[in-house]
């Protein structure tokens, strides 16, 4: 799947399926800090992502850090 | 995940209330949330004209469709800082709000009116650029309210923005701060009544209002901002948050109904002697007020002497 970050916005790719949450754990990024966006539809940790979706991890901390690191591979 | 009130499908989950909600459910919930806080603090009225200030970021834009939402009389307030495309995205964005609803935007400028902007001012006063500009829109926030007629000033400090103050503040023990640190600050001469609607709220929510009423929000930080404690100070709350939903929540919330009388008793917040600034007539403890000392600083002049709206009695 394509996971669109931002600062700086970048796209990167992750391999699929996997469930939100399980991606939100691989790319080490915290719950709390981040709106999870498939197309224009917000999405919850429970749902499914497959490979052809695109997704954007939009930080909500104004003005605060991202993700820490972006491990590769599959989550 | 269900929808906790309709069962049907969740866009949202809020940990703390171990609950999904759907879009309308998730909307009817930050309403309420908002109306609940301006209740328990008695914030205002809807008689009351409410100035909201908007920075083209999710948190002010929020605040001012849900007060416009739940039938409150509010206008905005955009002050331009001068930070560079920012703050061009940033103007764009709150007049784009405010014209897609019919709603009255108030427009002001730093380098217009009074010839600096954040990144000048902070290096000339060698103040850090938050503090600059915190210091630079209190000021202009307080003197356009007043000289408004508005009986309030709205800001969209949220649970987060909260939680992170009072964290730092106890960090630091700064009893002086802990004893303001209020979702109500009171009107007194030459200060309008300020207060913090979304204090209930956290900013993930506030995103998601924006996302789910497509709201176009300026998702960018503020360049100036990066690396400033206050940021360490949320992430470092949110891996509390991840570990134990509803922490920031009882922290802000348990400090106000169980601590905060304490400070203000024990710091007397209110007795501090103040005079009108020499050069704005704005409220100060010495004979020029600190936004005034940064102007003449950056090389910039303030145009005009306030009108009696802001005077306060010579000591």
């Amino acid at each position: 799947m394509k996971v669109v970050l931002h600062h700086p916005r970048r796209e990167i790719d992750v391999s699929g399926p996997a469930t939100v949450r399980a991606l939100l754990d691989h790319l080490e990024v915290n719950r709390e800090s981040v709106l999870v966006i498939r197309g224009d539809t917000l999405v919850t940790g429970d749902e499914r992502l497959s490979d052809d979706d695109v997704v954007e991890l939009r930080p909500v901390i104004s003005g605060g850090a991202f993700a820490r690191a972006v491990p590769r591979g599959r989550p | 995940m269900k929808c906790r009130v309709c069962r049907g499908g969740a866009v949202i989950e809020l940990r703390r209330h171990n609950a999904g909600f759907c879009p309308e459910h998730f909307l009817r919930f930050c309403r309420d949330q908002v109306a609940k806080a301006i209740a328990e603090f008695d914030m205002f009225t809807p008689e009351d004209r409410v100035l909201v200030a908007v920075s083209g970021g999710k948190d002010s834009l929020a605040l001012w469709d849900i007060l416009t939402e739940l039938g409150y009389q509010a206008d905005g307030f955009y002050l331009g800082l001068g930070i560079g495309e920012y703050s061009e995205r940033s103007a764009s964005a709150s007049r784009a709000f405010a014209e897609q609803r019919g709603l009255t935007l108030v427009e002001r400028s730093l380098p217009d009116e009074f010839g600096f902007d954040v990144p000048g001012g902070a290096k000339a006063a060698k103040r850090a650029p938050c503090s600059a500009c915190g210091m630079s829109k209190r000021h202009v926030f307080d003197e356009t309210a007043i000289a408004g007629g508005y009986d309030v000033l709205a800001t969209g400090h949220n649970l987060d923005d909260e939680a992170a103050v009072l964290f730092g503040n106890v960090l630091h023990w700064h009893t002086e701060y802990l004893a303001r640190q209020q979702p109500v600050l009171a009107a007194r001469p030459g200060f309008p009544r300020k207060v913090k609607p979304l204090v209930r709220l956290g900013e993930r929510e506030m995103a998601a209002w924006c996302v789910l009423r497509s709201i176009d929000y300026i998702v960018e930080e503020c360049p100036m901002a990066a690396g400033n404690r206050h940021l360490a100070y949320k992430e470092a709350l949110n891996e509390v948050e991840e570990r134990s939903p509803g922490s920031k929540f009882d922290f802000y919330h348990g400090f106000l109904r169980r601590a905060a009388e304490g400070f203000r008793h024990s710091e007397q917040v209110d007795d501090v002697d103040l005079q009108p600034c020499s050069t704005c007539g704005a409220p100060t403890p010495g004979e020029v007020c600190a936004f005034c000392r940064l102007v003449e600083r950056a090389g910039g002049s303030v145009p005009v002497t306030l009108g009696a709206t802001r005077q306060v009695e010579p000591r």
